[in-house]
């Protein structure tokens, strides 16, 4: 799935450049999370472009069986990402819409061939991070201790593993403490967790006790790269008054390896 | 809304405010999700097998019509006689005409979803034959009248202790005890007597073998065989999809079932039904039946995408692997098959508009398409079913197919749409958010919803599009 060094030389003949697609969640509540992105992608020396026309994958309605609004949605973006160069994520979920469910939406439609050519280049930061670009982190943070939510969509339908705790384990000081049922669902689900708000209630409730039993190990910071379980689970621990930090991967990565808070 | 959807939502209130229930579910799934990874612990035997079982179940369903076809003629050519029904009252009525016509009244009954899907019980009850259930699970929720909570294990909402009572309550001189093997030895002692007495038995088809006329069912218990060879009648039920083609087919979906349904390499029993016991046997029914069912599978077969719902072999490890699931049981969605499964498979069968909301109780997780052993993609069917219920596209095959549409979720998206779909709007939205979404906002509606369990959402004050700009990052 991750494209190797043929690509990566290919890469570079297009004038090392990326797209940075946001997401409508980072935009509104993690732009941080963006940024930090954004940067840890140009210190390795590519220059990120990001198109200021971008709004939503579109996943929302895709979701609830609407897919007409989201293909109006994609359309409207569709010609910001017009040169060949790779699509750069910071959301497992927005990816995995992009690159697995765009094909699907068009089918039939006169964009195909472009939405497929898209799809093609989509990537999630940490899976682009360390499949493609074989990053190598210098931590110059303290020592800490973190924990793991893995995201449903990132794990299942993009099948990314182990390229989150590659990157946290470059990182010297950083002592990643498991989290139970690392991989069980924290209850978001989008329109899920206000349709059937005791159900995803009783989800997050689980993940922030996971989440405190961590804590009891140590772990200040809960990360993940998707910033749906961020709001769910960091809403569920604002909401039990934890001191667990929720923050997105990027976030933290750029914290601890440019020496200090960048916002 | 529907009737169904507002028990829907009060029966999963009631079952997460249940500790018992939560716990009982909470320490059976996890059991059930180590035995099964325990099996499936080599990822390449698994993607393997996996692979050739999809593949069988693709096969079948490609030509399930000839297959039924032969089916019928090598069954009957085995003796055993063969009763189509397109519906569970059909389903009921054949059953009845054949136990009627044999004058019995003391049915027993082994394990069987489809016999779940007829109400069979009831049914027979309501014309004066006692229908037993013999499958330890089921005789436990039959005993105390409900239905069952999981497809493979129907009593699993009930923990020790609880079975200890009801066997105290409902069984005259059973010793009062908690000990699962002496539990056991009372609904065995119980069962055995019954078997001896039935005049028929009834029984479920894990799979029906075209080319031989063979009829597959597996169990652990013994309940199984004896349903099917110690009385002198035996009715076996299944679903038009429970064909396959040749011999070969078996072995696979075997191994997938056992192993992805109860951690199990293979069952206790095997059982091979070929007929009624032949010129000189000593043992076996004197005639067998086989009841097929439709129940709703040829409408779904129409469609070639919702087709890949027939695939499924009933492992239910669609539901041991379900957040939902977990917590809120399988009693909550008042359906035969809870969990996953039934989400896109009842929602078919009785409509989209009944069963609007249970496609919607899902967070997309896709922990029961990981599992699935014969790939049935339930995330991308719930939502093909959710456009269904909303939308009537020309062609649509689905039962019900845009009778759920609801204006204001129609103007929620349109709203999202003119939001999402120009820079314009969006960027005014953003404006708006980052400005003013500090304030202090009435909680209603989903952001009420989202407060109950956590704190209100803040938007940051600069988006992302604003940072990247000052930051000099470039637009194209």
């Amino acid at each position: 799935m991750v494209p190797r060094r043929a690509y990566v030389l290919r890469l570079i003949r297009l004038r090392t450049a990326v797209y940075f697609y946001g997401t409508c969640l980072v935009d509104l509540f993690y732009p941080q999370a963006g940024m930090a992105g954004i940067e840890l992608l140009r210190r390795e020396g590519l220059e990120v472009v990001f198109p200021q026309g971008q709004t939503c994958c579109g996943q929302p309605a895709f979701n609830c069986g609407y897919p007409e609004e989201a293909r109006a949605v994609v359309r409207a973006q569709l010609a910001l990402f017009r040169e060949p160069w790779p699509v750069v994520v910071p959301s497992g979920s927005c990816a995995a819409m992009m690159r697995r469910h765009y094909p699907e939406l068009f089918a039939g439609e006169p964009e195909l061939p472009a939405v497929e050519a898209l799809a093609a280049r989509v990537h999630e930061l940490t899976e682009f991070l360390v499949g493609v670009l074989g990053v190598k982190l210098v931590d110059r943070g303290a020592p800490v201790r973190v924990t793991w939510h893995s995201s449903c969509h990132a794990l299942r339908e993009l099948g990314i593993r182990e390229e989150p705790k590659t990157l946290l384990g470059q990182l010297a000081n950083v002592e990643l403490v498991p989290l139970a049922r690392e991989r069980e669902c924290c209850g978001f689900g989008g329109t899920f967790a206000v349709r059937f708000p005791e159900i995803s209630a009783a989800m997050v409730a689980d993940k922030a006790a996971d989440v405190e039993k961590a804590a009891a190990a140590g772990a200040s910071e809960l990360l993940a790269a998707d910033c749906g379980c961020l709001l769910n689970i960091g809403g569920k621990l604002g909401k039990l008054g934890s001191a667990v930090r929720p923050r997105h991967i990027a976030e933290f990565l750029w914290e601890r390896t440019a020496g200090g808070a960048d916002r | 809304m529907t009737t169904s959807a507002i028990d829907f939502h009060a029966n999963s209130a009631a079952a997460l405010a249940d500790p018992q229930i939560r716990a009982n579910f909470r320490r059976a799934m996890d059991g059930l999700m180590a035995k099964r990874a325990a099996l499936f612990a080599d990822p390449a035997e698994w993607r393997a097998l996996r692979a050739l079982g999809t593949a069988v179940r693709a096969r079948t369903l490609a030509s399930l019509p000839e297959l039924l076809e032969r089916l019928e003629q090598r069954c009957r050519a085995n003796g055993i006689a063969v009763h189509w029904a397109e519906t569970t009252a059909e389903a009921n009525a054949a059953v009845l005409s054949i136990l009627r016509g044999h004058g019995a009244t003391r049915v027993v009954k082994g394990k069987s979803m489809v016999s779940e899907e007829m109400h069979l019980n009831d049914f027979l009850e309501s014309h004066g034959i006692e229908s037993l259930e013999s499958d330890l699970g089921e005789y436990i929720v039959q005993l105390d009248h409900e239905m069952p909570s999981h497809i493979i294990m129907p009593a699993i909402h009930k923990n020790g202790r609880q079975i200890a009572r009801l066997f105290g309550e409902k069984i005259r001189g059973a010793k009062q005890t908690e000990d699962v093997d002496e539990l056991t030895g009372i609904a065995r002692g119980v069962l055995r007597r019954k078997f001896e007495e039935a005049d028929a038995g009834v029984s479920g088809v894990n799979c029906a073998v075209a080319e031989t006329g063979t009829l597959v069912l597996i169990e652990n218990e013994g309940n199984g065989r004896m349903s099917t060879h110690v009385p002198p009648l035996h009715i076996a039920l299944m679903g038009i999809e429970k064909v396959v083609e040749r011999l070969e087919d078996v072995p696979p979906i075997l191994a997938l079932l056992c192993r992805s349904a109860t951690g199990q390499t293979i069952t206790t029993y095997t059982n091979l039904i070929s007929g009624p016991r032949g010129r000189g046997e000593r043992d076996g029914p004197r005639e067998v039946h086989l009841v097929i069912l439709d129940n709703g599978r040829s409408r779904i077969y129409l469609d070639p995408e919702l087709r890949a719902t027939l695939r499924c072999i009933r492992c239910g490890a669609c539901m041991n692997h379900c957040p939902v699931y977990t917590r809120i049981g399988g009693h909550a969605y008042q359906t035969v098959y809870p969990g996953p499964i039934g989400k896109i498979l009842t929602p078919q069968v009785e409509g989209v508009k009944a069963r609007h909301e249970l496609m919607h109780a899902s967070s997309l997780c896709g922990a029961c398409v990981e599992v699935c052993p014969v790939e049935i993609p339930i995330t991308e069917l719930l939502i093909r079913l959710r456009h269904e219920a909303s939308h009537r596209d020309p062609g649509s095959t689905v039962l019900e197919a845009g009778q759920a549409r609801n204006a204001w979720e129609d103007r929620t998206w349109a709203l999202w749409r003119r939001c999402h779909a120009s820079a314009r709007a969006y960027r005014l939205l953003s404006r708006l958010l980052t400005r003013l979404g500090r304030l202090p906002v009435p909680r209603l509606g989903p952001l009420r919803a989202w407060t109950a369990a956590r704190t209100a959402p803040r938007p940051a004050s600069r988006s992302l599009h604003e940072l990247a700009r000052d930051r000099g990052v470039p637009d194209a």
